[in-house]
């Protein structure tokens, strides 16, 4: 398919100069990082940029690297890079488990967490990931930098808090002090290119804190924090009624082309269960 | 139009592309290389993959531009000294039946042998999960990825067994 769409191309070499074409075009101009949703977007003439500002030659921008007691993940870093780094294996797995179910190998060889997040898809794999370990999302344009929180940075479907004339340069996720399991279920249809039905993440630290958070039930992913309240300080023996009712008032289903709203409410239950249980198991 | 620089199966190539050029149109159409396909155009289906610097990727999910200096392998270069080993098996074992999605299939399957020569029965649905056929329903195409890493193993184990054998008869010798 000839793509009728004529843009400007640039690759900048320097941060800088990548701010002030951002800056120049701001919504005129699209970002590209792996390029597998904005080529779609693009062909689909959902965007139709008047430049498109290649990252990949930006330095910053390819770091994967421990900064204290976080990890710094850049923008151009791509799933398959965190597939396969030891750091991230060791201190946060639930990033490399969420990591291997998102679309195939020869997305992941190019798709990048960063652009994954800015896409803001409701079934985003890595939402719950990043929503469970403390994550910023740090961005900088010519007026300088800014540090977003992981639950301000979803803001609707497809709609995130990043402005126009700014870029993201990565995401800190801080590693968890405590021992801690970690699971990440995913509801979909086949493996291989399917977004997620639903999509549960868990960590559970040695003194029985519990972090959980959704993908795919509801416009944005997005942590349970009554359910955590609920849970904390508790041994997980299974579901109950009250919890039941909880983890139904955490979420808002929608009926799409994937599944309805009645199977999404039904399968998180039993998601909860089994992702809390295997996170206790890897403790 | 902008010249960029490419290395396609080992050759060097210089050509000209706009901006919103796909790299799998300037493949087939620009480079003459017709083994990656068009399925889905979109990244569903695998059709077009092609090692991009030794990683597979969706051609149609490129655009030309930003390949500039990199190198590309499609299944004309793996196959330009004969067929590798896993394409034998593939036509040994009547993998395919169309053929639509098999330089895909061999493009997934080459970066997993590469990686890793003898993977498991779940690595290799793992690496080609990402490939549609809609002719096989994948078993004769797992059977034979999972053919050859049985092959690769006996191999590695006859290979080990030979060593001991002869340092063996070096130590009887004593
Ligand atoms: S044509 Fe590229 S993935 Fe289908
Ligand atoms: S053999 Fe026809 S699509 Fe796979």
């Amino acid at each position: 398919m000839v793509v009728a769409h004529d843009f400007l191309y640039q690759k900048p070499s320097t941060l800088q100069e990548a701010l002030n074409l951002r800056e120049q075009y701001g919504k005129k101009s699209s970002l590209l990082a792996g390029g597998t949703d904005l080529l779609v977007n693009i062909k689909e003439s959902r965007l139709s940029p008047d430049i498109v500002i290649d990252i990949k030659g930006v330095p910053e921008l390819s770091i994967l690297e421990k900064r204290d007691n976080s990890i710094f993940i850049g923008s151009a870093i791509t799933f398959t890079e965190l597939i396969e780094s030891p750091l991230i294996k060791n201190s946060t797995p639930l990033i490399v488990e969420a990591s291997h179910t998102v679309a195939s190998v020869g997305v992941r060889n190019r798709a990048t967490l960063v652009g994954n997040i800015c896409s803001a898809v409701p079934s985003l794999d890595l939402g719950p990931a990043l929503l469970v370990y403390k994550t910023d999302v740090v961005v900088e344009s010519v007026e300088g930098k800014r540090v977003i929180p992981m639950d301000k940075w979803f803001v609707g479907p497809k709609k995130t808090a990043l402005l126009d004339n700014e870029i993201v340069l990565g995401v800190l996720v801080e590693i968890p002090e405590l021992k801690n399991g970690t699971s990440y279920m995913k509801l979909g249809r086949y493996s291989g290119e399917d977004l997620a039905q639903a999509g549960v993440g868990v960590v559970v630290s040695e003194n029985f804190e519990y972090k959980i958070a959704f993908c795919a039930v509801g416009p944005i992913p997005k942590r349970a924090l009554k359910l955590e309240e609920y849970l904390n300080g508790k041994e997980f023996i299974g579901l109950n009624d009250e919890l039941s009712q909880i983890i139904q008032s955490e979420i808002s289903p929608i009926t799409d082309i994937r599944s309805s709203k009645e199977y999404r409410r039904h399968m998180v239950e039993v998601m909860v269960e089994r992702g809390i249980k295997l996170a206790l198991s890897r403790l | 139009m902008k010249k960029i620089v490419l290395t396609v199966n080992g050759e060097k190539r210089a050509i000209y592309v706009e901006p919103n050029d796909v790299l799998l149109d300037v493949l087939r159409d620009k480079l003459g290389l017709k083994s990656p396909k068009c399925g889905c155009e979109r990244g569903d289906c695998g059709a077009c993959s092609v090692l991009l610097n030794g990683k597979s990727v969706r051609s149609c999910l490129v655009f030309a531009i930003e390949v500039d200096g990199c190198e590309i392998e499609t299944v004309e270069g793996l196959s330009q000294n004969g067929l590798s080993v896993v394409q034998e098996k593939f036509i040994e074992m009547n993998s395919f039946q169309c053929g639509f999605c098999a330089p895909g299939v061999i493009i997934s399957t080459t970066e997993l042998l590469r990686k890793n020569s003898t993977p498991t029965r779940e690595e290799i649905q793992e690496a080609l999960a990402g490939n549609l056929c809609r002719c096989t329903g994948y078993t004769p195409i797992l059977e034979a990825v999972e053919k050859v890493s049985h092959d690769n193993k006996e191999n590695h184990n006859h290979n080990i067994n030979k060593l001991y054998s002869s340092s063996d008869i070096g130590g009887s010798d004593e």
